[in-house]
């Protein structure tokens, strides 16, 4: 007997304590990347990410609603149909904003985060014109609720598996979109060089189109898998942009390989001292450590070689 | 101003007003209801509040943007409903209440700067607003520096009594206190763990329930956890729970991390059904929206007032709730407490015959009002006599009451051997 707890409790709790690690793994992973892959590759600082999470999970509630009301014996699915929903509707806004608004901007990267942060402020209250300014609760199917029983004494909630698995297959997708595919190419031949890559011919504007699509595309699904951990309000996208930014500079803005490292780096470290100390000084000390190794290696993680 | 024009002696607009309804007097009294004259203006205001002939402003300051827009949209609607209701009856004093309504914005230095607005520019007689403990403690200096008085209407730590506040939700003794004895009592739980948002009143609140729990009921607390406003991460807490295994589970979680708490609480397979106590002072109808009821059925909650208490006053309140705002309305214990604010103000306001602030705060003690909760009598330090309840929540997102405290409980805000 440890402390009080016997061995066999302990160790059914660490094995719990680490699968919250792999969620929380999985969470940063899904807000980063479709960051990572718009600051990184682009090169633009879009502040209104999380607001496109929060259109993500906008469209699984009214999805849900749509469902429960007209097609109540297929709400079992209703999740995946909503994540497709998500990714299109949050792409689709994600060109929209691009062609509008970014693509005026790509010289002067200041006046993208101010103009980037309206765009935020708009939409914030459009959700809160269009659905109302209170939470707004989804429904989940039952498959997804409840938690699974790996013995007796460990249970891994099942909606935190779902998200687990989720973020593996969106980040094998995305590897092979970027790196296997010839469009993949073009996106990292615009990054590397863009006055080069406008002279061999590749049309540097749409890359840059359906790249930001892409990555508001994919914060539209993270925000459809977070209606089962969090809620969904107007607000809801300001809780996660800090820590969002926060994993994609820690990485090396330019290295999508060094975003998941600094998920987590940052996510283990939080949960792990979540357990021992209280919320308010894991974050302190998670936040603290990476200031410190920020200012040794201001670059980040990793960091991509890039001829200038 | 508005006083200046009535002090002009025998051809003022007043005095003329004031005969012409002397006249109707007799008339008057042939009406089924009674319409007074409004009392002159000069007589009821002396000290340069917003009152006209017709009319007096009050504010309204609550958020209705950020994490506590889900708590605090239920107060406005609560007060607004109020305010029309006294317009119908005739208003105060005579007059028609006009509110300006200000936003929070769950930001406490936001709360102070728009309650100096509402006092110094608007002048208005009364200001109902705030909820978190910390918006309070922020507005509480401009209110005793400008001689306002605010009607608040939230549940609350205690240890405080100002001047210029009037308190309608429960303080710690009224709320915790009850709460941990009739758990204990009934559940014979022995061990707790606490659990809160990182501000003053959860903070406060765990202090007041550890000492009571330690000292005078001589039981164990075996943790205590503290979470940012607006936190969505709980799983490792949820761990610790699962090792420590408390019998009761004591929770003031605030504002929107309800949600993600009572979810993942539900994820992990906490059964509060059936298998795992789980005490809440801060979670109302209003916050079972956002999280579902399906997440927290089962959870038991303290609170003064839940919209299934079944009188022909609360029924009649909940009918003209959702007339005004609509069939999928809600009321918490503390939409409720803000409804008796305006109520409070106006029987305040007419016993003193005036809207001058110290005179509305001098006539307060004593002033009872039929609530729907139940009749409720201001106390000399500002708080309200009220009864207690513990609800058992339904997957339907209402309340099951089980106990009510027999007789009204005293406030305290200051108790001794719990600070």
């Amino acid at each position: 007997m440890i402390g009080g707890y016997s061995i066999s409790d302990l160790a059914s709790v660490l094995v719990m304590q680490g699968f919250s690690g792999l969620i929380l793994f999985s969470v940063f992973v899904l807000m980063a990347l479709g960051l990572a892959i718009i600051f990184g590759q682009m090169g633009v600082i879009n502040m209104a990410h999380g607001e496109f999470m929060a259109v993500g999970s906008y469209m699984t509630y009214l999805c849900s609603r749509l469902f429960a009301r007209y097609l109540p014996g297929l709400f079992a699915i209703h999740f995946f149909v909503a994540m497709i929903v998500a990714f299109i509707v949050a792409g689709a806004i994600g060109i929209a904003t691009e062609w509008l608004l970014i693509r005026r901007l790509y010289a002067r990267p200041l006046d993208t985060l101010l103009a980037t942060w309206g765009l935020s402020l708009a939409m914030q209250q459009a959700f809160r014109s269009i659905f109302g300014a209170r939470e707004v609760g989804v429904t989940l199917p039952q498959w997804l609720m409840g938690s699974f029983n790996l013995t007796s004494l460990i249970q891994v909630p099942i909606n935190g598996l779902f998200v687990m698995g989720l973020t593996v297959l969106i980040t094998a997708a995305l590897f092979v979109l970027i790196f296997r595919s010839r469009w993949g190419r073009q996106v990292r031949a615009v990054t590397q060089n863009r006055v080069m890559s406008g002279a061999v011919g590749i049309n540097t504007e749409r890359i840059d189109r359906y790249t930001f699509g892409l990555g508001c595309g994919i914060a539209g699904i993270a925000g459809a898998a977070f209606t089962m951990i969090g809620s969904t309000s107007p607000t809801s996208g300001q809780l996660y942009i800090v820590d969002t930014f926060l994993v994609v500079v820690f990485g090396g803005a330019q290295s999508l390989i060094g975003t998941i490292a600094s998920a987590f780096t940052i996510s283990q470290s939080q949960s792990t001292l979540e357990f021992f100390l209280s919320g308010s000084m894991a974050k302190v000390l998670t936040l603290l450590t990476v200031v410190g190794i920020l200012m040794l290696r201001p670059q980040g993680l990793f960091v991509l070689k890039v001829r200038r | 101003m508005p006083g200046k024009k009535s002090r002009a002696g025998l051809h003022s607009a007043t005095r003329r007003k004031l005969l012409i309804g002397m006249g109707v007097l007799p008339a008057a009294a042939l009406l089924p209801r009674t319409v007074f004259a409004a009392p002159a203006t000069s007589a009821v205001n002396t000290t340069g509040l917003a009152v006209t002939d017709s009319t007096v402003k009050v504010g309204i300051l609550h958020s209705i943007t950020g994490t506590m827009a889900i708590s605090e949209t239920g107060s406005v609607e609560a007060e607004k409903l109020a305010i029309s209701q006294i317009n119908a009856q005739g208003g105060v004093l005579g007059r028609k209440i006009e509110f300006i309504q200000e936003d929070g914005a769950s930001d406490w230095p936001t709360f102070a700067e728009k309650s100096k607005k509402l006092l110094v520019e608007d002048k208005v007689a009364a200001v109902f607003g705030c909820w978190t403990s910390a918006s309070r403690k922020a507005v509480l200096p401009v209110f005793e520096q400008y001689h306002g008085i605010l009607y608040y209407p939230t549940f609350y730590e205690g240890l405080e009594e100002s001047h210029d506040v009037f308190y309608e939700g429960q303080e710690a003794t009224q709320q915790i206190i009850a709460g941990l004895n009739w758990i204990t009592k009934t559940k014979g739980a022995k061990t707790f763990y606490l659990l809160g948002s990182d501000y003053i009143w959860p903070r406060t609140s765990n202090k007041i329930a550890r000492k009571h729990i330690e000292d005078h009921l001589h039981l164990k607390v075996v943790g205590e956890d503290y979470f940012p406003l607006g936190n969505t991460e709980f799983n490792s807490v949820i761990n610790k729970m699962k090792l420590r295994r408390p019998d009761v589970i004591y929770a003031i979680i605030v504002g929107g991390s309800n949600v993600a708490f009572y979810k993942q609480l539900k994820a992990a397979g906490v059964d509060m059904v059936n298998k795992q106590t789980l005490l809440t002072i801060s979670v109302t109808e209003d916050e079972i929206r956002g999280i579902g009821g399906d997440n927290i059925v089962g959870a038991y909650a303290a609170m003064k007032y839940f919209q299934s208490i079944d009188t022909p006053t609360n029924h009649k309140f909940v009918a003209a709730f959702k007339k005004m705002w609509g069939p999928q309305s809600v009321i918490g214990d503390v939409t409720q407490a803000a409804y008796e604010g305006p109520w409070l103000w106006k029987l305040e306001c007419e016993k003193a015959g005036s809207f001058d602030t110290e005179k509305v705060i001098a006539a307060a003690p004593g002033t009872v009002f039929n609530a729907p909760e139940g009749p409720v009598k201001v106390h000399e330090n500002h708080h309200l006599w009220s009864h207690t309840r513990i609800g058992r929540a339904r997957s339907d997102g209402q309340y099951d009451i089980v106990y009510v405290t027999p007789e009204p409980i005293e406030p305290n805000p200051f108790p001794k051997g719990y600070q």
